[in-house]
């Protein structure tokens, strides 16, 4: 479309006279994307400076004000071959982004004291059994001393402050038993220093701080990431308006840029952008993606219409209501709230082991200390064994236990098309006994497809494609996509709200309603049998044959389905359609659980029930019908079509046409829980051998700095096999996505 | 054992100044773009011009 879109309002305005836009770009996929984008808009006329950043697929664009127009750097983009979209960097990133910066600097900062205190400690531990004095022993732990209180102070932060907030709300977390142990190590150690003892814990201190450190970066960077991807994926969605001007002058806008009470122009063909009432004009509306229902609803003057319907053959004018005005809106919002406050907190597996090791390992401290005054050694041995205790079973191993594994099977995810919104998401992934799947746009391709194409000869169904390629009708696109090559025919007209019409070589081709094309016997013997198909006519000079467009399920559908339930997984469906529109596809999946006509009030009761049968239900839905029954499911997934509300609320998001990510995602979390769980006992055996040990007293800094090591480097060693996840995903679904291909088109039936 | 007290500051200073130029790259954005920064290096746009 040449049409200019009008993206002032993206535009940041500075003082020197420049002018600073923000995009998010699609469609870069080597490294030759850079010197094409940059270079390519820097040759523009006024473009002081093009950054691309390759790694969040971001542009950032200066001009010197008044030269270029936003849009034409979008255009200019555009003929290079990229799609760009402004993006508005959202506060939550900028807080992720800032929170990362300030763990990496606190762990550079813990790295460089745990090197040069080991450098001092490894000098001592060699000298104490050769011929180190105690003088030059008293110097080495002195200087640790200064590296190390000033390190712990800066460095133990993130601990410090998330240890308080947690007992200021009375509860306890990993961070106690840290913050406590290593602060007692720390304060032990710098007494020891001034009675000129033999051994002192600088060193396990810092290294302790540095192991926690990396756990929490890598925690942090994930997180990061994915809000990264979420920030790109709402930039891409983000969509345009025709906004009618004062004098009646249509201007493409984005969304954003829209108010409640402008007039918007909404042309046959469009998807609607905002909700808003009609004031002129009548036509249909597809309001599948916001009820799940499939048949249309006509719409005229005074009507409330959502954003997502889909306008078809008639041109609207509509006021913009402010968004959640509507009542179905409101509904939603009223359920969502609800069902929000109702879903039980999840606990993360590393709280619930925080919460059982804390009061353990104190209790084990205290014991050790009584015991040993008890069997008649000093006060000081006691203290200092207790304290050994404590740095022994500081849960350095049980900090990074999780983490690591969190990192590497998203990693497996993202290269699965899925994004997890939510860190915890992992988690109640793996535990998912039932899949709850909406119909309409999540078991279904969202858009329209050609349901008969294979019983078409192929060249009047190349020639009805190209012919559909000059339509605007939302039917006329499902028949273009199947057309081999994207041109047009030239001399194609559009007689609206009928089809269209070319002549091509002497032959009058036609593509539309069947009466316009004289096929209405031929739509007559179909028409009854299937309420849910949408009949398109094409005649071709005096050949006459129909195309079927409709839902069609996602081409490996029926395979992932068996494969989940091959898992042991319940499916169901749960729709707003017609039971009609439904039956067919849950006998298609071999489903043999599913309602249609379900209300977003009905489907979450129905999701409440598995959940009080001690179900753990995961719900993939798209519509905005859907988006309550994803907030009070266990865990939800949508595809990236989905609504915005919906997305909002769901914890993972797939891309592209195959449902194969939902098994991807279930068969990761499940690999990754277990690692999780496996590292958790390596934590845990390494815990049963080394508490006795530094029961007795036999803990040394020595074999403190090598157990502590040995375990966090077994621990990150066993959650790198998560790496091979996605290979063993792929191999599990690889058959069965082989078998699909086979399946004709046609299984929408 | 007197060259310690040369030697143990030194290294200290040498870690110190490691610290430093890290943190310095860190509030210079260098780390912003990781995987650009790998692919930028092979740019060869400093020959033609």
């Amino acid at each position: 479309m040449p049409e200019a879109l009008d993206l002032s309002i993206f535009v940041k305005r500075q003082d020197d006279g420049t002018a600073h836009l923000d995009l998010a770009i699609e469609g870069i996929d080597c490294a030759a994307c850079i010197d094409e984008i940059e270079g390519g808009l820097c040759r523009l006329d006024g473009i002081l400076d093009a950054r691309l950043n390759y790694t969040t697929h971001r542009l950032a664009v200066q001009w010197q004000d008044g030269t270029v127009t936003p849009s034409a750097v979008v255009q200019e983009l555009q003929r290079l071959g990229y799609r760009a979209h402004p993006y508005q960097s959202r506060l939550v990133e900028e807080e992720e982004t800032r929170r990362s910066q300030w763990l990496l600097k606190c762990l550079a900062v813990a790295g460089f004291a745990s090197m040069n205190i080991m450098l001092l400690a490894v000098s001592v531990w060699s000298g104490n059994v050769t011929d180190i004095t105690p003088e030059t022993r008293d110097f080495f732990h002195w200087l640790a001393a200064f590296i190390a209180m000033p390190a712990v102070a800066y460095a133990g932060q993130p601990f410090f402050r998330s240890a308080i907030g947690a007992l200021k709300a009375k509860r306890t977390n990993m961070d106690v038993p840290i913050t406590i142990g290593i602060l007692l190590a720390l304060i032990m150690s710098v007494v020891e220093t001034i009675n000129h003892a033999e051994h002192t814990y600088f060193d396990s201190v810092v290294m302790l701080l540095f192991f926690l450190l990396c756990g929490r970066y890598l925690d942090q960077a994930m997180r990061r990431r994915t809000r990264a991807v979420a920030g790109n994926l709402a930039a891409l969605k983000a969509e345009v308006a025709h906004r009618l001007d004062d004098n009646g002058e249509a201007v493409l806008v984005p969304t954003a840029a829209l108010n409640p009470g402008d007039r918007v122009l909404i042309r046959p063909g469009e998807r609607i952008a905002v909700d808003g009432i009609v004031i002129a004009g009548s036509s249909e509306l597809d309001e599948s993606l916001v009820t799940g229902e499939t048949i249309r609803r006509s719409a005229a003057s005074g009507d409330a219409v959502y954003a997502g319907s889909m306008n078809y053959d008639g041109t609207l004018t509509l006021q913009v209501t402010a968004a959640g005005k509507g009542t179905l809106l409101d509904e939603v919002e009223r359920l969502l709230e609800t069902a929000a406050a109702a879903k039980s907190r999840y606990v993360q597996l590393a709280d619930k082991v925080a919460r059982g090791y804390a009061p353990v390992v104190h209790l084990t401290a205290a014991l050790t200390a009584i015991i040993w005054i008890a069997f008649g050694a000093s006060v000081h041995d006691a203290i200092i064994t207790a304290v050994a205790v404590l740095i022994i079973t500081c849960p350095c191993a049980l900090a990074l236990a999780v983490p690591v594994v969190q990192v590497v099977a998203s990693g497996a995810l993202f290269r699965s098309n899925v994004f997890l919104n939510s860190g915890d998401a992992l988690e109640r992934l793996a535990s998912t006994d039932t899949i709850v799947f909406d119909k309409t746009g999540t078991l279904t391709l969202p858009e329209m497809r050609v349901v008969n194409a294979g019983a078409i000869r192929p060249d009047l169904l190349e020639a009805a494609a190209k012919l559909a390629l000059s339509s605007h009708h939302p039917l006329a696109a499902a028949v273009a996509q199947e057309s081999k090559e994207h041109r047009p025919y030239e001399e194609a007209t559009e007689v609206t709200g009928q089809g269209v019409k070319a002549v091509v070589h002497g032959v009058e081709l036609r593509l539309g309603s069947p009466a316009f094309c004289g096929a209405v016997d031929l739509a007559a013997a179909i028409a009854n049998k299937d309420a849910d198909v949408s009949l398109i006519a094409f005649a071709c000079g005096h050949e006459r044959t129909l195309l079927l467009v409709r839902q069609a399920l996602r081409p490996d559908a029926v395979a992932s389905v068996k494969a989940l339930q091959d898992l042991g997984v319940d499916c169901r469906i749960l729709s707003g359609d017609r039971p009609e529109a439904v039956a067919p596809i849950a006998a298609a999946l071999g489903i043999r659980d599913w309602r249609g006509a379900a209300k977003p009030a009905d489907k979450i009761a129905a999701i409440e029930a598995l959940k009080v049968q001690g179900r753990k239900v995961l719900m993939v839905g798209d519509g905005l019908n859907d988006a309550p029954a994803l907030a009070s499911a266990d865990v939800s997934m949508s595809p990236i079509t989905a609504a915005d509300i919906t997305q909002a609320q769901a914890d993972a998001v797939f891309l592209g046409d195959r449902l194969s990510p939902v098994l991807d995602a279930l068969t990761i979390a499940r690999r990754a829980r277990a690692l999780m769980r496996q590292n958790l006992m390596i934590a845990l055996v390494y815990n049963l051998i080394a508490v006795p040990l530094a029961f007795m007293g036999y803990v040394t800094p020595l074999i403190a700095a090598l157990a502590m090591s040995g375990s966090s480097s077994l621990v990150t060693l066993n959650a790198l096999r998560a790496r091979s996840m996605k290979a063993k995903a792929l191999s599990e679904t690889s058959m069965p996505t082989n078998a699909t291909s086979a399946v004709p088109a046609l299984q929408g039936a | 054992m007197e060259v310690l007290i040369y030697l143990v500051p030194t290294a200290l200073l040498l870690g110190l100044s490691g610290l430093a130029a890290f943190l310095w790259s860190l509030k210079n954005g260098q780390y912003d773009d990781v995987e650009g920064a790998a692919l930028r290096m092979l740019r060869d746009d400093d020959i033609t011009k």
